[in-house]
């Protein structure tokens, strides 16, 4: 008995009883139907979520002060950016103890009212180094970025963001050239920032007027000190790398001894992602067991079809075992109907997932990501599920008696 | 003609039911020669069906001698059972047991699907010739449900004809028809059996059944009564045309 002409009796068979074969399938086609639009919507925001992140830079490292004295030092415990620990000192050392982070830009910021004529705006000062651009992946739309001699001079330049832009200029007004004052500082506009939208958090990325660190800390603020640096690792893999090397410079830079606290944090973007990434795929594992379930119920429905349909084809089963099928032959003829079942209930379900997960991206604007892993999956656990389900009734077919089978009325 | 195609000696089958020991058959010989057409008549109880499922290998003897064309069937197991029953034997049943919904010619096919050596052409084929035989060929596209229980029939003697079987097995193969075309059916086997030499074994309770086949063997409480050629055996064909014609035709 070869396997082509099983499958054939076992198609002629499913033939024999189209509406009974596609309603027993249904479980299947929803089942996986199911399965492959919950993971592609699973798949689609965790991806989002990624990117948007990825934008922010996930190689960023950020460096702030942190108060390290027990309990605080016994008065009010202040906030990090009033704590003095961070000069450009501790920059010039980072760059040149850290291997594994290549950019490094001070930041000290200001928050204030900006005012053009007669438009003003609450929004805050970025005092940075030039390579805060690359660190935070931001780009000069129009206009240039200020540079290292800027820097030096404390030059009274800045970059604004496009929040600010409409806000203190309206949307056809070109800003370049024109002066701005910040807490009564006047600034020179070189270059408008390249819009980034707002962040997963929901905070506008454009809200912001970016200067150099020098210009900041001398005339707005006057001090010496910074609210946080950042960092730029080579690559994402090593940030917690280099995030050590920064730790053990900075505790010599603050002659730190031996057990006692930093006075410093050290931040990656990692560490976000990692608990961002955990929940969304928490929520990838919910959707597809739920869906999963629906799978189960599908195979049961295909165990009790299958059973009925020995029950009702018991005459068959013996004229077949009369006219020389052996039991592996009738075992194999319904484990074969149960997974054609079940594939066809399966091939069908891809398609439709892939047409709802197509519908959802399309009509709700979700982010949906249809990935070959989930089909091949779900396409797998089908035919697994018809060899489960099948099993039992192709079992009980096998083991009839021809004698009583051909007499079963 | 000296082939023996069954060869029975003292066969015996005991059924346990409970503490109760029922003997179905307690000790039958008798042979079957290539060609022969033979019927094994009996009331019911007689252990007719009993022997029948030997003959058809569907089951095994408690004791005695079976040998189906020279092979010794209690020592094989459930699949070479099933092998030989696909090789030796072709079954005609009382109720035809064609599959619903499927075409003569898928029906004929059948039992050449559990035979892995032929081809597809080939079943189709000896198939179609099947039909041919029962002259049903024009009918081969016929769901079961759109022939006639004669038609049906005789599909079911082309689907026992077409594996080539040393003998076909016949199990009350006319109780479901009436007279008209049960004497069509003894017609047809008469003429495979005296054409195509076609050694059939027919059970039947019907005594003018009977009168058709060449030879009877009568079954009575397990035991053969009478073993007897026919001296005056019926040409089905000449009983046919001696019917009187019904109106309603």
């Amino acid at each position: 008995m070869n396997i082509f002409n099983l499958i054939k009796i076992a198609l002629k068979a499913l033939l024999r009883n189209k509406l009974r074969a596609l309603l027993t399938m249904l479980g299947i086609i929803i089942g996986v139907g199911a399965v492959i639009t919950m993971m592609s919507i699973g798949q689609g925001s965790k991806d989002s979520i990624q990117s948007s992140l990825s934008a922010m830079g996930t190689n960023m490292i950020t460096i702030m002060p942190y108060n390290n004295l027990p309990g605080g030092g016994g008065g009010v415990r202040l906030g990090a950016s009033s704590i003095q620990s961070l000069t450009i000192a501790d920059v010039e050392k980072l760059k040149r103890d850290v291997t594994d982070a290549t950019e490094f830009s001070p930041a000290a910021s200001a928050s204030g009212q900006a005012i053009k004529g007669t438009a003003n705006w609450p929004t805050t000062i970025q005092g940075v180094a030039p390579s805060y651009l690359d660190i935070r992946k931001l780009s000069v739309n129009s206009g240039i970025e200020f540079s290292d001699n800027d820097v030096r001079t404390s030059a009274k330049v800045c970059l604004l963001g496009q929040t600010v832009v409409n806000n203190l200029f309206g949307p056809n007004v070109d800003p370049i050239g024109q002066i701005i004052r910040f807490n009564k500082i006047p600034l020179q506009v070189i270059g408008v920032l390249s819009p980034k939208g707002y962040n997963t958090f929901g905070q506008d990325q454009d809200d912001i007027i970016i200067a150099p660190y020098t210009t900041v800390q001398k005339r707005i603020l006057a001090t010496i000190y910074f609210h946080a640096i950042y960092a730029s690792a080579r690559t994402e893999s090593v940030s917690d790398l280099a995030s050590e090397e920064i730790s053990k410079s900075l505790r010599e830079s603050h002659r730190l001894r031996e057990g006692q606290d930093d006075d410093f944090v050290v931040r990656t973007q990692a560490d976000l992602i990692k608990t961002l990434s955990s929940t969304s795929g928490m929520l990838s594992v919910l959707l597809t067991a739920v869906a999963g379930i629906s799978l189960l119920i599908g195979g049961i429905g295909i165990m009790n079809i299958m059973y009925v349909s020995v029950t009702e084809r018991t005459r068959e089963i013996g004229l077949r075992m009369s006219i020389g099928a052996r039991g592996i032959d009738i075992m194999s003829q319904f484990l074969i109907e149960a997974i054609l079942i079940s594939i066809t209930g399966g091939l069908i379900g891809v398609i439709l997932g892939i047409a709802a997960s197509i519908f959802i991206s399309s009509f709700l604007h979700w982010p949906v990501i249809i990935s070959e892993t989930s089909i091949v999956i779900s396409f797998l656990v089908c035919a697994l599920t018809g060899v489960f389900f099948g099993y039992y009734p192709a079992q009980k077919a096998a083991r009839l008696d021809p004698i009583e089978a051909l007499r079963y009325e | 003609m000296s082939d023996k195609i069954l060869e029975i000696d003292d066969l015996k089958r005991e059924f346990v039911m409970g503490s109760e020991t029922v003997r179905a058959l307690k000790g039958v010989s008798f042979d079957v020669l290539k060609g022969e057409f033979v019927t094994i008549m009996g009331s019911s109880g007689s252990g007719k069906s009993t022997l029948l499922n030997l003959l058809g290998c569907l089951d095994k003897q408690t004791s005695g001698e079976y040998f189906l064309d020279g092979i010794d069937v209690k020592t094989l197991d459930r699949n070479q059972l099933a092998k030989l029953r696909n090789f030796k034997i072709g079954f005609v049943f009382q109720a035809y047991n064609l599959l619903p919904r499927t075409s003569a010619l898928e029906n004929v096919e059948l039992p050449l699907f559990y035979n892995s050596k032929i081809s597809g052409k080939e079943r189709r084929e000896r198939a179609l010739h099947a039909l041919e035989a029962v002259k049903l060929a024009d009918r081969q596209h016929h769901t079961p449900s759109q022939l006639s229980g004669g038609q049906q029939q005789r599909v079911a003697i082309a689907r026992a004809l077409v594996n080539e079987p040393v003998m076909i097995l016949a199990d009350e193969a006319t109780g479901n028809l009436d007279t008209r075309t049960s004497y069509e059916i003894m017609a047809l086997m008469q003429e495979l059996n005296e054409k195509d030499q076609k050694t059939i074994v027919f059970v039947t309770h019907e005594p003018d059944i009977a009168a058709f086949s060449s030879r009877t063997v009568f079954l009575r409480d397990g035991k053969v009564v009478k073993d007897s050629p026919n001296a005056n055996k019926k040409n089905a064909k000449d009983a046919l045309a001696a019917l009187p014609v019904s109106d309603d035709y």
